[in-house]
């Protein structure tokens, strides 16, 4: 998680305005607010989480990502965060085309479904696969869209999205994700980080 | 009603154009106070009343000699903690605890001044307690809260006064009274109007009073306050004291015999034409017709930061009416946080232990006073 918030942290302008979307209970925005801008806020569905970062001070909306995105003017952030969020939503490719309209760049980070880890569980336990990135069984998880870092990539290209910046992470070891090393590092990263911009 | 009690007061002497295009001067607004304005006085909350309230926020009410009116918010170690923060509540004008209002005496006549006294707004209210902000001496609030109409006159005074308070919080509000809520506000202006003590407004020259007209006000408003789920679990089709219908029309269901109980207290503690006057400006409060149907102009100058909260049973002022608030202060990215309190006890929640509500409003307001401080130091 540190890593991951490290990542997104050096990935973002001092002081500008971001807004966290599905920002759980606030850890990341509590981290961005210590170190990088105080313009941030928070847009989370679940109400208990929602109170939890009001109960921390922090500047966060009920609302779901997938309705009430509209409301904020168009590039009215500098980023607009989506940390670990996309594959829950019904309609990811709608997330992420209104993040594109509000935020002048997303940073989008998703569990990569093409960890070997992930594949050796379906390939020769033959279950769904669980992992620490991925606690969920079949029938409890929230995540309807599982993508793999190749998969999100693949789709950047063909929706003509631009992508700034790709980072692998595996454990704590952070690279560099290019078309180039693309197969090897969807094999070998438990998540992928993209910085990008319509 | 005027009652002989020692109200804290002053007298406005500045002018105050009102709405209606009458002007009022030399009139006076009650107001009470708790805890201690801070050296750097940086520490003060306003705290707006809704309809039936009164500036007696915390503690014994020395009218009613019940608990203040918001008890469980305002008060030592309460979730506005009267230890800390300097809490200053005025009753509104057209009210009845010592503000100007119909029930003030006329001096050159000696009477009541009853339907004489000019229709007065929400705009009207905001701008009569800016006058005791001014002779407080505070230059600037550390936050105006306020739920129902106290909540509309928040988003008045934000408004009118964009750089006066550096936190609001409306709750349970909206920005333009809906048809339904004026429906309910006109049921309950004709009952008291078709009482026949009401005298067209002076029946305190007859020494009348139309208090049937304003208890049946009352417990019509009442059952608007709560939620269906809420009554039925409290009261169900429980008999009053007895054990089987008696096939008459005395209270035979407990509710009933609640809802009669609520009115009769009410008419001691309350004027009716004050009750005439309050609704009136609930109805005529339109926000975003007062910014050319644009509510977010309203908010454009400020830098204000906005906490709206509602609650899912609230049928009265409903979410949707408070996210709307929260989508005009979006759309100008204004600094605005938003929850919805899950409570089946109606609009009244934000007056009752709703301990969610209670939580996330104390540790709201205590952290945002700890980052805005921190901020300037």
């Amino acid at each position: 998680m540190k890593e991951e918030f490290n990542i997104i942290s050096n990935l973002i302008g001092e002081n500008s305005r971001v807004l966290d979307v599905g920002c759980g209970n606030g850890d990341l925005m509590k981290f961005l607010q210590e170190n990088k801008t105080k313009d941030i806020r928070g847009l989370e569905i679940s109400k208990e989480k929602v109170q939890n970062c009001l109960s921390k001070g922090l500047t966060v909306i009920e609302g779901n990502a997938e309705s009430d995105l509209k409301q904020f003017p168009k590039s009215s952030f500098d980023y607009v965060i989506l940390s670990q969020t996309l594959q829950a939503f019904l309609n990811p490719e709608l997330v992420i085309n209104e993040l594109l309209k509000v935020g002048k760049k997303v940073i989008v980070t998703i569990p990569n479904f093409g960890y070997w880890r992930v594949r050796l569980q379906l390939l020769f336990k033959g279950t769904m696969p669980v992992t620490e990135n991925l606690p969920h069984e079949w029938y409890n998880t929230p995540n309807l869209h599982m993508c793999t870092i190749k998969d999100f990539y693949n789709f950047c290209s063909t929706k003509n999205i631009k992508i700034y910046k790709s980072i692998a992470l595996k454990k704590s070891r952070i690279s560099e994700i290019n078309k180039s090393n693309l197969n090897y590092k969807n094999l070998d990263s438990h998540l992928g980080i993209f910085l990008i911009e319509n | 009603m005027n009652k002989n009690i020692d109200t804290k007061k002053i007298i406005i002497s500045n002018p105050l154009k009102l709405d209606c295009g009458k002007k009022i001067d030399n009139f006076p607004i009650a107001y009470e106070t708790y805890g201690e304005l801070n050296s750097e006085k940086s520490n003060a909350i306003l705290v707006f009343h809704a309809l039936t309230g009164d500036q007696y926020v915390s503690g014994k009410n020395p009218i009613t000699n019940k608990d203040g009116w918001w008890s469980y918010v305002v008060g030592e170690n309460k979730p506005i903690n009267t230890n800390k923060f300097f809490v200053i509540c005025a009753n509104v004008v057209g009210g009845c605890m010592g503000s100007y209002g119909p029930s003030t005496i006329n001096e050159s006549t000696g009477k009541q001044i009853g339907t004489d006294f000019p229709i007065i707004t929400i705009n009207d209210m905001v701008n009569a307690q800016y006058e005791l902000i001014k002779y407080l001496e505070i230059e600037k609030l550390f936050a105006v809260v306020g739920g129902s109409m106290g909540g509309m006159q928040v988003l008045q005074f934000v408004a009118n006064f964009p750089d006066k308070a550096k936190l609001a919080i409306p709750i349970a509000c909206t920005s333009s009274h809906s048809a339904q809520n004026i429906a309910f506000n006109e049921l309950g202006r004709q009952a008291i109007m078709a009482d026949s003590k009401w005298e067209n407004g002076f029946y305190s020259n007859y020494k009348l009073n139309p208090d049937k007209g304003l208890a049946v006000a009352r417990m019509a408003a009442h059952i608007t306050y709560l939620s269906e789920k809420g009554l039925q679990e409290k009261f169900g089709r429980k008999l009053q004291d007895r054990d089987s219908l008696r096939y008459g029309f005395e209270a035979d269901f407990q509710i009933e015999s609640y809802l009669r109980y609520q009115g009769s207290v009410f008419v001691d503690r309350f004027d009716a034409n004050s009750y005439l006057y309050i609704t009136r400006a609930m109805d005529y409060f339109d926000l975003s017709k007062q910014y050319k149907g644009n509510l977010s102009d309203a908010f454009k100058k400020t830098k204000t930061k906005f906490f709206v909260i509602s609650f899912t049973s609230d049928w009265l002022y409903p979410t949707s009416e408070n996210r709307e608030i929260v989508i005009a202060l979006n759309s100008i990215g204004a600094d605005v946080g938003f929850v919805e309190i899950e409570s089946d006890k109606g609009h009244d929640s934000f007056l009752l232990d709703v301990p969610s509500f209670l939580k996330t409003l104390g540790d709201y307001i205590n952290s945002t006073y700890k980052v805005i401080n921190e901020r300037r130091i």
